[in-house]
């Protein structure tokens, strides 16, 4: 799929071996190439991460089922967690900003290209480093021992009376290295959208893509850096003999809370954040009007930004803070709630008045906004202290994160993929198979999520590889582990889609959607120097003012 | 391909941004500081919580000397950087090796301590929480330290080579901020660890 | 503190919620759950069973607003054939709906900010008054230590309270510790959960309303069997507790019938991890043992507590809790007879 070739008339152009298109994958520095190979890489282990997901819903089916043992279930969720969170979630969110914003922002490539390569290697040793705990850590006899400490590796669990061998160290290691790589990403995107902007580019005319990706990557440099740090002092625990965490020498576990958790919440955000830009780019051209609001929306993202950064201790309200604390970190974390709705808002308000199209980027926008309506909304209740005090570290709590995971970051994703599918391969999806694709993971994930509250609400805790028969969570950890083999049906037909519209489906053209953004004035797929001339704008929707010479929205800004 | 007659409108006639080696640096000196702030704050966390073993009180020495040295430097190396944007690539290099030298000078001077704390007092990365916050963050600092002189020796050794020259300034200057940033990480342990801590 | 409402309108949610709750059980063919946070039985739980009304009522309220309008603007904005190619008007935005959407769910916040703290300060900041019974809990990897220190019992597991009368208080105030990992002491229908962490002593307390045996488990993944660290709490009337205080109090029953098994346990390496009083065995790293026969379960709760079972559980203790840190004694037939047989005369 070079995208670089020429065809000449009369010349016959030499295929190139094998090994040569490999090194030219394997030595890219292009920023596309690089935004793929982040999301195929994301991809893999989002089919690694799932069945993790599948053996702990199987396990779960039935009270006192014998599927695998405690130690096996407890490496499941540790891993599942870990995976999803640090190898598909930040690569593939990286994969699509590395991809879309030089294109958005006009310019031929990010500020450092071979930082960019450096940077996506180091991620994706990360994520050898943590799957060869299964053969590593505990040498080849018996089975090897991936970590079994949760994601969240808490301590004193972690320290090497507890967690004997080297898996809690292969957990430290590889996201200390693709942590790394992360910073280097995010240095990357700051550089390049401040510095690699078209002419006429002014931030306030900038796609939001870029302005959420801009604070996506700065609350990287402060997010990702404190659970670095404690990661060190983990390490200098179980290997120097410190005593960070130490309580027998007067250390603190709640010390390893509080620095996980300053990293663990403003994470998430930088989680959905991308998310918050696909659908600020998808909504509006399926509505076939701007964004409301895009002044409101920059701000609102930045406040998240900022007040994410004081809510993390609404993870600890269980921990013994004192009434004072708890009351903080209330009223901190219903605060984010704020600018948060006020994006539903303008989302709402976008689609007011328009034309909108029922597309499947477009349906997958839809259930992103009802779904993560419901997750925030879930979101407050948990806000409330006392109300944590009995749903926290409980199966609401799973529910909860799970429907603003799946039911926001997946679907909002997978808008993204069947809207910029095209641009990237020059095909289009095929619409028949989005639709059987969006329906069936609807009913999947819904089947799952929405019946998960319930034995929350009803005393489950999480986190538990069993459960005792009697306590009214029976059949409904059946029927959530059912929902769990309908989405895995979706997602084989997304992928089924993937692959048969790369071979057969419709030219896509340079701009199938009719919209408004830079990335859609070039061919499908982009040369890999992107523009044939480097653009100019005027407006926030260049295309618009081309398209529309007559009602420009220059005229309006 | 035919040639395209360029659909965008007129560019602006001025349109300048940013320099990306500063604005990447300056990305990169906010993620440090977020993990330096990590280890001081466990440092301060930990103030006083020793079960066991040399206090702070007991065994710290004041390095105002090295202390010196090390902010001299940060001098140095902002005369040594605009003696390059001048074209006097002589005094450059000079003033370059300087800084080398008033930054190695403060290894050393860490070094000693570390080995009178050891060797005098018996205080290790595992003997309290004293001496595991000290060595941690006052380890991590010097890390960066050597970080950084490898970088300034680097450049130091293609000066001697005459490959330096104005044009590279801005490059330097983007090292330069660097270095400004180990210097004023090494203003805020200092203030922490000799003169809040004891 | 902002009322809430009258309590015929609480009933009526709560009712609601029950209601909802046990028809979708009822519907799987479930029975009552036990563990459920809205069926609340202590003032703890009660205050938070109040105020998730409070909470749901107003995030519901969000939800079905917005929810109109999103199903309301798809439908009515809905794209139609007839308007291909014509775009809509472009608009850009409402500085007056921008405002009245940020000023709204401010005041909204504002709202249920002062509910929650009334309720975080009433819970966290109880007197503690001195006709409450102290309780000492020490969490184990997978065992619960339950001290009482004025009373001078020592037990595992199962905890017995006292039932308390809303006229005349006696609420039980939990001092919570961990001898290892991190913990937490969960009983929906009593209280919220508490974490255990080692060196960092933690408080709760419960006032239950009724008698009755109160079912929950450990929160908090401690290590392998987290999920088989369950909790028994036996609300007792004021005489069945005190019966039970005096029978704690006692040294264990010597039974000569079964000198045999007691010389094996005294001889073997069980006097390391367990106590017996009145024997040499005074280990603390695994429960006390002392009135073993007055627990229903054994292992925290992993088996009902049968002779088949105590057998079980001595001989291979991987067959019952796998990872647990109890190791297979590795006793002859013969001997764990016996050792079971001593066992069962300590009630």
């Amino acid at each position: 799929m070079s995208s670089n070739a020429i065809t000449l008339p009369g010349v016959q152009m030499e295929e190139k071996p094998w090994v040569g298109v490999l090194h030219d994958w394997v030595a890219t520095v292009d920023h596309k190439r690089l935004g793929i190979l982040y999301i195929v890489y994301a991809l893999l282990f989002l089919v690694i991460g799932g069945v993790e997901a599948l053996i702990i819903r199987i396990q779960l089916m039935y009270p006192h089922n014998n599927f695998v043992s405690p130690q096996v279930f407890n490496r499941m969720f540790t891993m599942h967690g870990t995976t999803m969170i640090f190898f598909v979630a930040m690569p593939i969110l990286f994969g699509f900003a590395n991809y879309l914003v030089p294109l958005m922002i006009g310019a031929r490539d990010m500020a450092f290209p071979r930082l960019n390569a450096f940077s996506f290697w180091l991620s994706a040793l990360g994520g050898l480093l943590l799957y060869f705990s299964l053969v590593g850590a505990n040498g080849l006899y018996g089975a090897g021992n991936a970590p079994d400490v949760g994601w969240w590796a808490y301590a004193p669990l972690t320290a090497r009376a507890f967690s004997p061998g080297h898996s809690s160290d292969y957990w430290t290691l590889s996201l200390l290295v693709s942590g790394f790589g992360s910073i280097g990403t995010a240095i990357n995107i700051i550089a390049t959208i401040l510095c690699m902007r078209c002419p006429g580019m002014k931030l306030s005319r900038m796609p939001l893509l870029a302005w959420l990706n801009l604070v996506m990557s700065g609350m990287v440099l402060i997010t990702i850096t404190p659970l670095s740090a404690a990661q060190i002092m983990l390490l200098i625990d179980r290997y120097l003999g410190g005593h960070f965490f130490d309580a027998q020498a007067g250390g603190s576990a709640v010390l390893w809370m509080h620095f996980f958790w300053i990293f663990g919440h403003p994470e998430v955000y930088v989680l959905i954040i991308p998310c918050f830009a696909f659908m600020s780019e998808i909504i509006p051209v399926f509505s076939r009007k701007p964004i409301f609001g895009y002044p409101v929306m920059v701000a609102a993202t930045v406040c998240i930004g900022f007040v994410s950064m004081s809510v993390w201790a609404h993870h600890m309200f269980t921990v013994g803070m004192n009434s004072y604390a708890n009351s903080f970190f209330t009223i901190t974390t219903m605060a984010v709630g704020v600018p948060t709705g006020i994006k539903i808002f303008n989302w709402l308000g976008t689609m007011w008045g328009g034309r909108i199209q029922f597309k499947t980027p477009m349906l997958f926008s839809i259930g992103f906004l009802f779904q993560f309506l419901v997750a925030g909304l879930t979101g407050i209740m948990l806000a409330s202290a006392p109300l944590d005090w009995q749903l926290g570290s409980s199966y609401f709590v799973v529910a909860h994160f799970h429907y603003v995971i799946v039911g926001g970051i997946l679907f909002a994703l997978f808008a993204a993929f069947y809207y910029w599918y095209p641009k990237i391969t020059g095909k289009l999806l095929s619409e028949t198979l989005g639709k059987w694709h969006f329906w069936l993971f609807l009913v999947g994930f819904h089947l799952t999520f929405d019946l998960m509250h319930i034995p929350g609400l009803l005393g489950m805790p999480r986190r538990i590889y069993t459960y005792e028969p009697g306590r009214g969570w029976d059949t409904l950890n059946l029927f959530v582990s059912i929902g769990a083999f309908i989405q895995v049906i979706g997602i084989l037909v997304f992928v089924a889609n993937m692959v048969i519209s790369y071979f057969k489906g419709d030219n896509a053209g340079n701009d199938p959607w009719d919209a408004w953004t830079l990335e859609w004035s070039t061919s499908s797929p982009p040369p890999a120097y992107n523009f044939a001339s480097v653009p100019v704008v005027a407006s926030r929707r260049p295309l618009w003012d081309l398209k529309h010479p007559e009602d420009p929205d220059s005229e309006y800004e | 391909m035919s040639a395209m007659a360029n659909p965008f409108p007129q560019a602006p006639s001025i349109w300048t941004l940013p320099d990306r080696g500063k604005v990447a640096m300056a990305g990169l000196i906010l993620a440090e500081s977020a993990i330096f702030t990590i280890f001081v704050v466990a440092y301060l966390f930990y103030v006083g919580k020793s079960l066991t073993g040399p206090t702070p009180r007991e065994v710290l020495e004041t390095p105002i000397f090295y202390t010196i040295c090390l902010v001299s430097s940060s001098l140095t190396i902002h005369l040594a950087a605009k003696s390059l944007a001048r074209n006097r690539v002589g005094a450059f290099l000079g003033v370059w090796l300087l800084t080398i030298f008033l930054g190695a000078a403060f290894l050393y001077g860490t070094g000693q301590e570390w080995h009178r704390l050891i060797y005098e007092h018996g205080l290790t990365i595992s003997t309290n929480l004293f001496g595991t916050t000290y060595y941690s963050l006052v380890g991590l600092h010097a890390f960066h330290v050597t970080a950084g002189l490898i970088m300034l020796f680097l450049v130091a050794i293609l000066a001697v080579a005459g490959r330096i020259r104005v044009e590279h300034s801005r490059r330097v200057e983007v090292l330069a901020m660097y270095w400004h940033f180990v210097d004023a990480v090494w203003v805020v342990v200092f203030t922490v660890v000799y003169v809040l801590g004891r | 503190m902002r009322r809430m409402g009258f309590s015929k309108f609480r009933v009526f949610w709560q009712s609601a919620i029950l209601a909802f709750l046990l028809s979708a059980s009822a519907a799987a063919g479930e029975p009552t759950s036990p563990t459920n946070i809205f069926a609340p039985a202590s003032t703890p739980a009660k205050s938070i069973a109040h105020l998730s009304m409070f909470v749901l009522a107003i995030t519901g309220l969000i939800f079905v607003v917005v929810f109109s309008l999103l199903v309301y603007a798809l439908i009515k904005f809905r794209g139609r054939a007839v308007d291909a190619g014509q775009e809509p008007a472009q608009v850009y935005g409402s500085t007056q709906i921008e405002l009245a959407w940020t000023i709204i769910p401010i005041l909204i916040v504002v709202v249920l900010y002062l509910a929650t703290a009334q309720v975080i300060h009433a819970v966290q900041d109880a007197p503690h008054p001195s006709s409450a019974l102290e309780v000492t809990a020490i969490g184990h990897q997978y065992w619960w230590e339950f001290r009482y220190p004025k009373l001078g019992i020592v037990t595992a597991n199962e905890l017995h309270i006292p039932v308390s009368d809303p006229t005349h208080p006696t609420p039980t105030f939990l001092q919570l510790l961990s001898a290892d990992t991190d913990h937490s002491f969960w009983i929906p229908e009593l209280a919220g959960k508490t974490d255990l962490i080692p060196n960092h002593p933690n408080r709760m307390w419960m006032d239950p309303h009724r008698t009755g045996v109160f079912l929950g488990q450990c929160a908090q993944y401690c290590g392998t069997q987290h999920a088989k660290m369950l909790l028994r709490v036996s609300v007792d009337s004021p005489e069945d507790f005190a019966a039970w205080v005096r029978g704690q109090q006692q040294s264990a029953i010597e039974d000569n019938r079964v000198a045999v098994g007691r010389r094996i346990f005294e001889s073997t390496a069980c006097i390391n991890c367990h106590t017996v009083n009145g024997t040499p065995g005074n280990g603390r790293f695994g429960p006390d043992l002392t009135h073993l026969m007055s627990r229903a379960t054994i292992a925290s709760g992993a088996a009902d507590n049968t002779p088949q079972n105590l057998r079980l559980w001595i001989q291979d203790p991987n067959a019952i809790k796998p990872g647990s840190l109890m190791p297979a004694m590795k006793l002859t037939d013969a001997d764990l007879d016996a050792v079971v047989s001593y066992m069962e005369t300590l009630r």
